[in-house]
Parts: C-alpha cells; structure tokens; sequence
C-alpha cells in the first residue's frame, strides 16, 4: 500500500509525443523556422496509437511530433543560424530605416548563410539510402529548372537546379541506365534503374508555367533547397563511380568540334558550356582514359542445382538488359524541329542512337539533315515537303514504344500522318483479373516472337473487311479457329469484343449436362461449393470480416475490368459500324 | 527682441521708483524740491501741447523706440540751461555740452543710442545732476564710449534700491506698536529721536477733518512718520489706475507694434567674418598614423580585400567514408515517404480509348469534390504529342507531394497480404462425417395452420405434432400417413412424447392446461399397461392443495385417449419429461409472479412449484438426462439447479438477447441454445460458463434446436427456413473440446408471416431429422 498517488498523463504514450505548438515554443522558433526546419532534417509528424491518451484526454485535431525527433532537433547547429539570420533581417531593416546605405552593403556582405551538407550525412548515412530518395529531388528540380527566371524564385536556385538536371541527364546518358519513359497528359516520366535502384522521376512541357497563387512557394523553396544539396553530392558520387570528372567536361574530342562553330553566339563562357552539356549530343570527359564499351563479364562460378539455374537466370537477364542498351545502337535520328528536342535527344542517346537537329535549334547538332546516313526522321508533323528516300519518317511516340518495348517496334503505325496506336503504360503490371487492354496483349505477343503471324491476320483481316461486307461471317468463323488453335491465348481474346460471344457457347457446357462424367464432375464441383460454403460459415468473426473484404475487392476488380472490356468492345462496334457506313457511302 | 522686453520691464520698475521718491518729497514738502514739480508740470505741459507719448521722458527714453525725442531734448535743454543759468554753474554747463559732443562723435556707430542718451540727462531730477555732471563728467572723459553707457545705468539706479529711498525713520519695517508707549517713533537719519506730534487726533478732531478738509479722501496716515500725507493728483490717478488692473504709468503702451529684428532675409554677409583655422589646412597627424597602418598592414597581408561569396554550392564525396557506426535507431526507426504512385494507362496522352470517360462519367467526374474522385484528372487523347498542352495542375500536385513529406504523419501499416483460401479454416470432409440427413424425404402435410410442436416417440415409429389449428395429429414416420387427429380446445404449444418405451404418453399444452394423452399406438401391451399405471393412483389420505388440479378423463375424451388433465393457473407454453417418464415440468412464462415453472410427478399426480424467486421471463426448462440437475432458460442466461440439493449450480451467459430454444447433450456436459438474434450458442459445462462456441449460420432467428440421442449431430431450424445440421462430437477426454462442423444446410420450408421452421427434432434411432414449419408442413430429413 502506500506510495505516491500515480498521476495521468505521466508516463506511457503521454509523454512519447509532443503537440506542434510545444514542440515550436521548446524549440523557440517560429512556425515558419520550425516548418523550414523539419524539412530540411526530414522530421514528419506521428500519428499515436492512442490519440485521446496523448492528447491528455482531449479529442481535439492535433499534430504530433515525437518527443524524440524534437529533442534531435534541440542540438541543431542551423537552429543557431535561423537565428542568426533573423537578427540579420531586423538589422537590415533598421539600418534601411534609417537610410544607412553603406551599413546596409556591409550587412549584405555578410549575410549568415548555412550550409545542408552535415544534415544530407545525416539524414542518409550511405550513399543507397539518398539514391533510395532521389525521386522527389529530381521531379522537383526539373520543375524548378523550367521555371522563368524572374518573379517566384531565386535565380541562383534555377540555374542550379538546371545544372543539376543536365549533369543527372548526362549520367543517365553516359551509364545507360534509362528503363522505360512514359508520354503523360502531366509530363514525361522516366524511369532509370541507377545502381539497382529504380528512380523515376518526371519531367513537364516544356512550357511557360501560370504560376498558382494557392501555392506557398517558400516551402517548394525550402524543399528545393535540401534537394540541390542532396543532389548534388549524388551526382558528385555518380560521376566518380563513372570515372567521368565531375563538374562534366565535354570529351575533348567532342569539344574541339563544337567549339569552332557556335563560339561567338554567346556572351559567357560558362553559359554556353551548360548549354552545350545540355545539347547531350558529345560524350562526356573521364578521369581515366578507358576504352569506351568495357565489357563486364560475369566470373563463372563453381556452382551445382539451384545455383546453376539462377547463375542462367542472371546471366539471361544481364544479357537482356545489354541488347536493350544498346537498342538504338548504329541508327541515326534526325530531329525536326517541332519534336520535344531535350527529351528525345536524351532518350536516344540514352540507347546508343546518333542524334542531330537543325543548327538553328539548338546547339550541338552534329549532322545536317541533308546527311545521307540519316536512318531515322522524326516528325511531329502530319506532312513534309522535302522526303528523302533511304530514312523513315516516324512520329516521336514510335521512340518511347520501341524503348519500353524494348525492341524496335515495327515503323509502319508511327508513319507520318498515321492515326498513332494508343501509347500504354510501362509501368502497369497487371495481375490476373485485371483488365489488359489489346494492344499490350499484342505487344507482348510481339516480344514473345510470335509477331508476324498475328500480324498478317490482323492484316488480312482488315483487308477483308475492307473488300467486303459479306465475309464478316467468315471472318468470325475464321477467328474462332484461330482460338481454338492456340488456347493459350483464351484470355487475351475473352476482353477482344468479337471473340466475347463466342466464349459463351453453350457448346461447352452441354457435356457437362448431358454425360455422365460430366454429371459427376459436376457433382463434384457443387460438393466442393458447399464444403466451402460451410467451412465459411464455420469462420471466426475477425476473419470472416477480413475474407468479405477481400472477396469485394476482387469481386470490384473483376467488375471494373469487365466495365473496361465492355467499353473497349462498344468502341470497337462503332468504330466497325463508321468504318461500314463511309464504305456503303464510297460505293 | 529679448534685451527690448527687458528693458522695458526695468524701465517700468525704475518709473515706480522714481514716482515713490516722488511722493516722498511731495510729504516733505521742501521748497527747494518745488522747482521740480514744478517743472514737471511744466514738462507735462509740453508734453501735451505736442504729443503725450513723445512728452514721456523716462520710459521713451529707456524703451529706444522714441525718434521724436530730440524735440523734447531741444527743450529741456532749454530749460536746462535756464536752470543751469539760474545757478550760474558754467563749468557744468560746457562740461554737458562737452559731453553731448563727444558721446555725439564716439557713439557715431550707435546713433540711436546716443540719440536716446540725450534726452535722458535732462529728465533726472536736477539735483542729483548737478552733483552727478561733475564727477560722472570726469569719468566719463577716460572710460569713453564704456564709460557713457556705465554712467548712464549709474544714473538709472542711483535711486532704485530700497536703500536709497528716502527713509525718515530708521526703525525699518517693524510694526509700529512697538512704539506706541514711547514719545518717539523712531530716529532720523542723524540718531535723534522723532518724536510723535504732541496731540493726537481723537475721534472729534478726525470728524471734523472729515467735514472740513476738503482733500480728507486723500490724506493718508503715515506711520512711520505718524504724519499725514495728501495725496497728489498723479497719485490718487495711479491708485485708481493700478485699483483698476491698469498699467501705472498713463503713457505706457501695452499694444506696442512689434518691430522684427532679425528678419527671415537671408543676409549677404557672414554673421562672424571670423578666419579659418590654420589647423583645417594641415592633414591630421591622426589620421595619418592610422592610414599608414593600414597601409602597413596591407602590404604585409594582413588586410585581405573582401572576397566576393561563393554562390555556387561546392560539391565534394560526401559518403566517402561510409560508417556503419553512423546508421542511428533513427534510421531503422525512420519511415521513408512512400514513393509517388506509377501513372497507369489513362494518364497517357494517347490512351487506349476504353479509358476515357465518357459524357456521363465525365459529369459524375466534374460534379465529384476533389477528395472523392478516383482519377485526379480527366484521361484525354491527343493525337499527337505537338497537341499536348501542359498541365495545368503541375505546381500544383508538387506542391501538394510537398506537404505531403513534411506534413502527414508517417505510419507503417501491415497490409494483410493473405490468400483468401487461407483464411478458411480447415475442417473435416463432410463426407468423413456420415450418416447425416441430406435428402429431404418424406412431408407430413395435413395441418391447416403452423406446427409449433412434434415429437417422435421413443421407439421411432411415431410421430405427434401439435399445430395452431387445435389438433394434435399423429403421424406414422415412415408412410407419412396421419394415425390420428385429436382436437384439442386450443392452439397447442408443445407436444412431447414420454421417453419412457415402457409407457406410452404424450403431454400436450394448450392454452393453461396440459393434457396427458394415450394415443394407443403400438405394442397393446405398453398401451394397454399405462392405462393400468394411470388407473392404480390411489389418493393419498391427507390431500394438499395443489397449484394445479389434476383431473382424471372419463367418457367419449376418455375414448379420444385423454387420460389426464392438468389446468393451470396461467397459459402454459412448454411441457418436458424428464428422462424417466414419470416427473413433468411445465413452463408458464409470466414476469411478475415465481409461479413459472411447476413439476409434475404423474404416478402420484403431485405437483410443486421448485421456485421461490422470480429470476425473470422463463423460456424453457429441460431436465439433465442423467444426473437431477434441472435447467432453466431465462431471457439471456441458463441456470443449472440441483434438484435434490435445491440449490443454484451454475449460471449460463449466452451472450445472446433472448433465448428461444435449449437443448441439452444426451452426454448431459453440453448444452445448445437458440436464440432470436440468429445465434447459437454452445456451451461446455466442464470449460466456462461462457459459451465455447458461438454459431452464426443463420440469417434469421433460431427457434428449435435439436440434439440426436445416439449420432453426435445436432440441428437448429430458424425463420429463414432452413435447417442446419451440424456435426459436434463430444469427446470422453476431458481435455479434448468438442468438435463442431456443419455438415447440411436443409431447405425446404417456405417461410409464410415471416416465420419459416419452427420446431425440429432427431428420430430416435435413424439418424433423421423432423422438422416443423410454418408452413403447416412437417418434413423429414433422411
């Protein structure tokens, strides 16, 4: 008995957690400071088990910090500086206040500043750990780097965001590490697999942005602030793991041809270099000298049963991955000048292509159009005056097809003029029951091997129909053989509109009813159901909540890919029904 | 303008000064004064005759404001000079001219001044002058222009101190009652007494002065002097004056026109023409000593010019040495931002036509808050990528990612990644677990309304129903053929056939009675044996009044099989048998009274109540099957008695709302109840008192369970007119719990007022399963 009186609030989860407001009054620093701060230290608030106990019994909305995370800010050397930095702005108004110019130039001259680099070592003690949270950095410092240089922010922070961006670019480039690209309605997004890290990032159009006044640019600065930092010591990291010196140099071999030509168009040095680094046309300097392509082989290793199988795997794959580097390997693009020049370049080149643009777009264009090598043009116009005859004239989409496809998709949907074939998303994986739209079924046909067969049915197909009304009959009969012939593909053709009623013949469930085996099995079957059905109800509560609710989710999935299968097979009908009535009119 | 004010303030001090000397010789009346007032009148006639305020000699003089003064001077030079003649003093006379002459040469700088000087000589009274013009001549010839303007302030306060005054009595200011007993009031100047008049006025005297002098109204009593003074005319003026606020001098202006000195011109001339010093030509040693330190520090290199700033941030291997020591629990602790979801198909800028919204989709997407949409965007095609424009919600979704990092609260959560199948417990075939009724087999129809009872009699061969049309039927199980249709004079409520073989009884409830039936079916010797076992009851010979009467059937009920009648006080809704066949007990639910549950013992046609207390709403009771423990169902708990110790053994939580149904394990360690809110619960005497297992099968309310007396099945009918059987093994191991797998869902009830199977019960034998329902069937389960 006895012993002091325990008293609430005083020990557990209460005193775990600290309320914003105290955490800003421990810390004495205003709300903007302590917002600056806790993205810089990447401090995110927590959410307690227990709200009501934290709260001290109260149910009002509060934010929580960990009393932790506060008390790791409390010996923050930059608190010092934020404060410093206030005293500094109280001075400079004083001495404005007060006319005193020369008081004023001398405090500008010494305006505190900080430095982010111990907090970067902090917050990722390796190197993996900030590769692992580059995405935000990169989709923002592309942003930033597009922004006009006047009004919203620092114009020291978008030119460095746009040296950032093009030095990241030109690693990309230099490692061949880009994966997949994606034409967005928000931007093109990129994914690199960049030391087994897969880092997407994206980028917007190139277009002049209205800026939206519901937007606190200070934070967007804050965060761009932590960004370049960060970024900047990875791509410092990146370049030497190249051996490529780092600012990048141009290879001096590239230098000395651009040099010749454009030198007198700019005012300053420094800017035509970032420009021309942009241009991502030359390769970049290295440290040491090597030979351009080193082959890396994998060292054979002793190995017996799983291993050997894995060792195949890994080999397959690595081999995978070179053919796709090197997928646009020996071609020549030659870029008009209404395509997307920066992205487009960066991609090719990104896959071992020669690429060129006219001198008048932009700098580092190595060949004319005029250059008889060209292989590849490409056009973002519905037509050309001027066509030459031994390159293809393709539109741009064809490029980041082929590059998620990972082979050279065949040239003749992305002709000029042509209506294109839908651009998919490589970065859908589907599961079974999702909806898998045609053209990716196709496209995954086409990398199995199996293109031209498929191919010139369609083909065929399409003729016939274009010659005559009368054969669709035939033309489903035909269809139907071509399932039977290969089963395997049942699904594909189950979400193609056509083959849809034919999947539900009752030619298939006859024997079930009529035969005896097929009774049997039947029987079985329903046996089976109903086992299931009372081991549900058999379910404890907890699991049985947990089992509906997965069984909706499937159920939704099923229903939102059927919803999409329906979609696709309407379009498709009145499509056929259009392309029928221009052809009745024709006649 | 400041020297002027002053001025003027001394010269209207100085004018009251001279005018109390004034008054003084005015007292003493002294001839040789009289020259003076008289040329002050005569002054003042000049005065007059020209301009008042240029006559005034005093203050114009002081003020310096008086230009016309020289005309006055003009005179009162004259008149100087006549009085000067008239004392024959010639030397004076040329030493004032001299003077006037050189104070004329020497003030040449100061005009006004000497301009004011003049006329000022001729206003001091001429006796003082006359001393004054010889010696202040002589000063006035060495100290020049000094000298003047020292004589001239000597002459103005020759007279102004209190000292100078004309003092007759040197007494000073004491209160002169001192001298009231003393002849003298005071002493001259020279030591000698003064001695009072020698005859006061008294009263008469003072009146008669009063009437006779004419100038009594202004004389005044000097004290010091005890001697009266008559006022002058200046005098009385000047009392009035001051009585009235007024200034005492008459001439004195108060509304002076102001003269501006220094005027806001800016002057061409410096105010000092004072030279430069020699020092603002030499460069400062100083600062020179101080130069040359810098210098000297500069060229040593200890002043380094200001280096302009690095703005561009420098860039270095920051994870050059890696430390494994450095990664903190923080880092394991810390939650990384989830990354930005993947755009899918429909964010393409050319995606495949089934993922763009159509009219509707597109209204529903528009009229939708932010927060509710699935798609941030609307999915469109474009059909060329010249045809993108940008998005116009760009900064925007950044910024939005930005909050995000630094403003939502981080949480790791389990997603559950489990197969479904999984989730399923495993349970033993169905198929293992035969004999089960699968197969609806035979319908007994015949009833007209619900069958709320039925019952199968021990040996398998029969069964009774009782139904709300008032009959009891009998039934053969296997032809399905009805035996025998008794009315009955009410609704019945539960029909129960005795489990002793050995008898053949059926108890049947209607309305308050319960009816003890021989329906003649079967062995003719168990018939024909239990009408004998009814017959021999011999009345006992002290009769007791009973709760219930009992009353032996005779006649054509006797021919119908009644053999028994107990009526009750209240509608009796359940009947059971006890596992032998002679005790009975009999439910009669009311809330307010502990006569619910009544025991019935048939061979002695006794009755009692086992109850004293009200526990609340009885459902149903049922008796153990072995052991003389008794069970009670109220609303929401089961009590278990002991029926020879008469106490309270266990109390049940059912966790249901309301209990329908009970039944107990032919065992007598398990128990099922059924209740209304779709549960069943099945409890393990030997574990808890909580049930172990708790069945939610049905949709709808339970309202009959069932075990099987020899199968371990058990079934339970509900209103949603089914029948679930339901395999549940009870162990002999003790610690083995029992094991309770559904094995059949049987249909085949239509469900008429929202009710669908009412009763079920276990054949005997087989491992069949009646049922009741309300749609005045009865079915067989096989």
């Amino acid at each position: 008995m006895g012993g002091l009186q325990k008293k609430k609030y005083e020990r557990g989860s209460a005193t775990n957690y600290i309320t914003r407001n105290k955490a800003r009054k421990k810390l004495q620093l205003s709300l903007a400071d302590f917002r600056r701060l806790c993205i810089l230290k990447g401090i995110y608030p927590h959410e307690p088990k227990h709200k009501k106990k934290v709260n001290k019994g109260s149910t009002a909305p509060r934010t929580f910090y960990l009393l932790k995370d506060i008390r790791f800010l409390l010996h923050e050397p930059i608190v010092r500086k934020f404060r410093e930095y206030k005293v500094f702005v109280r001075k400079l108004r004083k001495a404005y206040g007060k006319a005193e110019w020369t008081g004023v130039e001398r405090l500008r001259d010494n305006k505190p500043g900080y430095k982010l680099d111990h907090i970067i070592k902090e917050r990722y003690p390796t190197f993996i750990d900030a590769l692992r949270d580059i995405d935000d950095a990169l989709s923002m410092c592309f942003l930033f780097s597009t922004f006009a240089r006047t009004g919203k922010c620092h114009v020291q922070t978008i030119t460095l965001c746009r040296r950032l961006t093009v030095e990241w670019m030109n690693y990309v480039v230099a490692s061949r590490s880009l994966q997949k690209v994606f034409i967005s309605i928000k931007g093109i997004y990129y994914q690199a697999d960049v030391l087994g890290q897969l880092i997407t990032w994206l980028v917007p159009y190139q277009f002049a942005h209205d800026h939206p006044t519901d937007v606190d640019y200070r934070v967007m600065a804050t965060f761009t602030e932590m960004y370049t930092t960060l970024f900047g010591f990875i791509n410092f990291r990146l370049y030497q793991t190249l051996n490529l010196v780092y600012p990048p140099k141009l290879d001096s071999k590239a230098e000395s041809e651009l040099k010749a030509e454009h030198e007198e168009d700019y005012a300053m040095d420094s800017e035509s270099y970032l420009e021309k680094l942009s241009a991502l046309s030359a390769s970049l300097a290295r440290v040491v000298a090597t030979a351009e392509e080193e082959e890396n082989q994998l060292d054979q290793f002793p190995a017996d049963g799983e291993d050997i199988e894995n060792m195949e795997a890994r080999e397959k794959e690595q081999k995978e991955q070179e053919d796709q580097n090197r997928l646009f390997e020996g071609l020549k693009f030659f870029l008009n000048r209404e395509v997307p020049r920066e992205s487009l370049a960066f991609i090719l080149r990104c896959f071992g292509a020669e690429v060129s643009w006219d001198k008048s777009l932009c700098i580092g264009g190595t060949y004319d159009v005029t250059d008889e090598t060209i292989t590849h043009q490409i056009v973002d116009r519905p037509d050309i005056d001027k066509q030459y005859i031994n390159r293809y004239y393709i539109q741009p989409q064809w490029v980041f097809d082929s590059v998620n496809a990972k082979m050279c998709l065949p040239v003749e949907d992305y002709f000029l003029g042509v209506t294109l074939p839908p651009h998919l998303s490589p970065f859908v994986e589907e599961k079974d029951g999702d909806y898998v739209p045609p053209e990716k079924l196709k496209l995954m046909a086409l990398q199995r091997g199996e293109k031209h067969v498929q191919e010139e049915e369609e083909e065929e197909d399409e003729d016939e129909d274009d010659d005559d009304d009368e054969e669709e009959d035939n033309d489903e009969e035909d269809e139907d053989l071509t399932e039977e012939k290969n089963l395997k593909k049942m699904e594909d053709q189950r979400s193609q509109g056509k083959t849809l009623a034919v999947k539900v013949t009752p030619g298939k469930v006859k024997p079930w009813e009529t035969g005896s085996v097929g009774n049997k099995v039947r029987l079985e079957q329903e046996e089976k159901a109903e086992e299931k059905r009372l081991a549900i109800m058999m379910m404890k509560k907890k699991e049985k909540y947990l089992y509906d609710k997965i069984m909706f989710g499937k159920k939704r999935t099923t229903r939102e890919a059927n919803k999409l299968a329906a979609k696709r097979k309407a379009h498709e009908d009145t499509s056929k029904a259009e392309k029928k009535q221009k052809k009745a009119k024709k006649k | 303008m400041r020297t002027v004010n002053l001025e003027s303030q001394k010269t209207g001090t100085m004018s009251k000064a001279k005018e109390k000397s004034a008054k003084k010789r005015v007292v003493e009346e002294d001839d040789d004064q009289l020259p003076i007032f008289d040329k002050d009148v005569t002054e003042k006639k000049a005065g007059e005759e020209e301009d008042a305020d240029l006559s005034d000699s005093e203050e114009s003089v002081f003020s310096g404001l008086e230009d016309s003064g020289s005309d006055s001077h003009d005179e009162e030079e004259d008149a100087e000079e006549g009085d000067d003649e008239e004392e024959d003093d010639d030397e004076a006379v040329i030493l004032d001219e001299i003077l006037t002459k050189s104070s004329g040469v020497e003030t040449a700088t100061e005009p006004p001044a000497t301009d004011k000087n003049k006329p000022t000589q001729p206003d001091e009274k001429p006796a003082s002058r006359r001393k004054m013009k010889k010696g202040e001549g002589v000063a006035m010839d060495d100290g020049g222009e000094k000298g003047l303007i020292t004589i001239r302030h000597g002459d103005e306060y020759e007279h102004d101190t209190s000292d100078e005054e004309d003092i007759r009595n040197t007494v000073g200011n004491i209160p002169m009652e001192w001298y009231q007993d003393y002849p003298h009031i005071g002493y001259n100047l020279d030591g000698k007494k003064i001695f009072k008049p020698i005859r006061n006025k008294d009263e008469l005297d003072e009146f008669l002065d009063k009437m006779e002098n004419p100038d009594y109204w202004r004389t005044v009593h000097d004290k010091t002097t005890a001697s009266d003074i008559r006022l002058s005319d200046e005098q009385v003026d000047l009392v009035h004056r001051l009585q009235k606020g007024q200034f005492g001098d008459i001439n004195f202006n108060e509304y002076e026109p102001s003269v501006d000195f220094f005027t806001n011109e800016v002057m061409i001339h410096p105010v000092t023409n004072r030279p430069q010093d020699k020092r603002s030509f030499i460069p400062s040693l100083i600062e020179k000593e101080k130069v040359s330190k810098l210098v000297h520090a500069i060229k040593m290199g200890w002043i380094k010019p200001r280096k302009p700033k690095e703005t561009t941030p420098q860039y270095y291997d920051l994870w050059a040495k890696e430390d494994p020591n450095a990664i903190l629990g923080r880092h394991k602790m810390h939650v990384p931002a989830p990354k930005m979801r993947l755009p899918g198909h429909e964010e393409s800028y050319n995606p495949p036509p089934e993922y763009l919204l159509t009219e509707e989709e597109r209204m529903a997407w528009e009229q939708q808050d932010a927060e509710d949409r699935k798609l941030p965007f609307l999915p469109q095609k474009h059909s060329c990528l010249r045809a993108v424009p940008a998005f116009s919600r760009f900064i925007h979704e950044r910024f939005e990612r930005c909050l995000d990092l630094y403003l939502c609260p981080r949480q790791r959560k389990m997603r559950v990644n489990v197969n479904p199948e999984d989730l399923i417990p495993k349970l033993p075939k169905p198929k293992d677990l035969q004999p089960f009724p699968t197969t609806m087999s035979l319908v007994y129809i015949g009833h007209t309304s619900l069958v709320r009872s039925i019952s199968a009699s021990p040996t398998g061969q029969w069964l009774v129903s009782g139904s709300d049309d008032c009959t009891v039927r009998f039934w053969e199980v296997n032809t399905g053929r009805c035996m025998k249709t008794l009315e009955v004079g009410g609704a019945v409520k539960s029909v129960v056939w005795n489990p002793n073989q050995a008898v053949c009884l059926v108890a049947v409830c209607f309305e308050s009675t319960v009816l003890l039936l021989n329906p003649a079916l079967g062995d003719r010797l168990v018939v024909s044996s239990t009408d004998q076992l009814i017959t021999s009851y011999e009345p006992p010979e002290e009769d007791k009044e009973q709760a219930v009467t009992w009353a032996l059937s005779e006649g054509p009920e006797h021919d119908n099989g009644h053999r028994l009648t107990l009526t009750h006080p209240k509608a009796v809704k359940q009947v059971v048998w006890h596992g032998k066949g002679d005790y009975l007990a009999s439910v009669m639910p009311d809330n307010s009274s502990n006569l619910q549950v009544l025991i019935h013992q048939v061979s002695k046609r006794r009755t009692q109540n086992p109850f004293r207390k009200n526990k609340g709403l009885v459902q149903c009771v049922s008796f153990h099957p072995l052991r003389p423990y008794f069970f009670v169902a109220t609303q929401r708990y089961v009590r278990v008695y002991n029926l020879i110790k008469q106490e309270l053994t266990k109390k049940l939580m059912t966790n249901c709302k309301w209990i329908s149904s009970m039944a107990i394990h032919p065992g007598g360690d398990n128990l099922i109840c059924g209740s209304y809110d779709c549960r069943l619960a099945w409890f393990d005497l030997d574990l808890s008192t909580k049930p172990y297992k708790m069945l939610r099968h049905h949709k709808k309310a339970l309202r009959g369970v069932a075990y099987h007396k020899h199968y371990p099945l058990f079934a339970s009918g509900a209103d949603d007119g089914s029948v679930i059987i339901c395999h549940g093994m009870v162990y002999n191991d003790l610690l083995q719990n029992p094991l309770i797998v559904p094995v059949k869902v049987l249909k085949g009830h239509q469900i008429t007022h929202d009710l669908g199977v009412l009763d079920v019960t276990f054949h005997p034998t087989q491992p069949w399963v009646f049922s009741s329902g309300a749609d005045a069937t009865i079915r067989l389960f096989t």
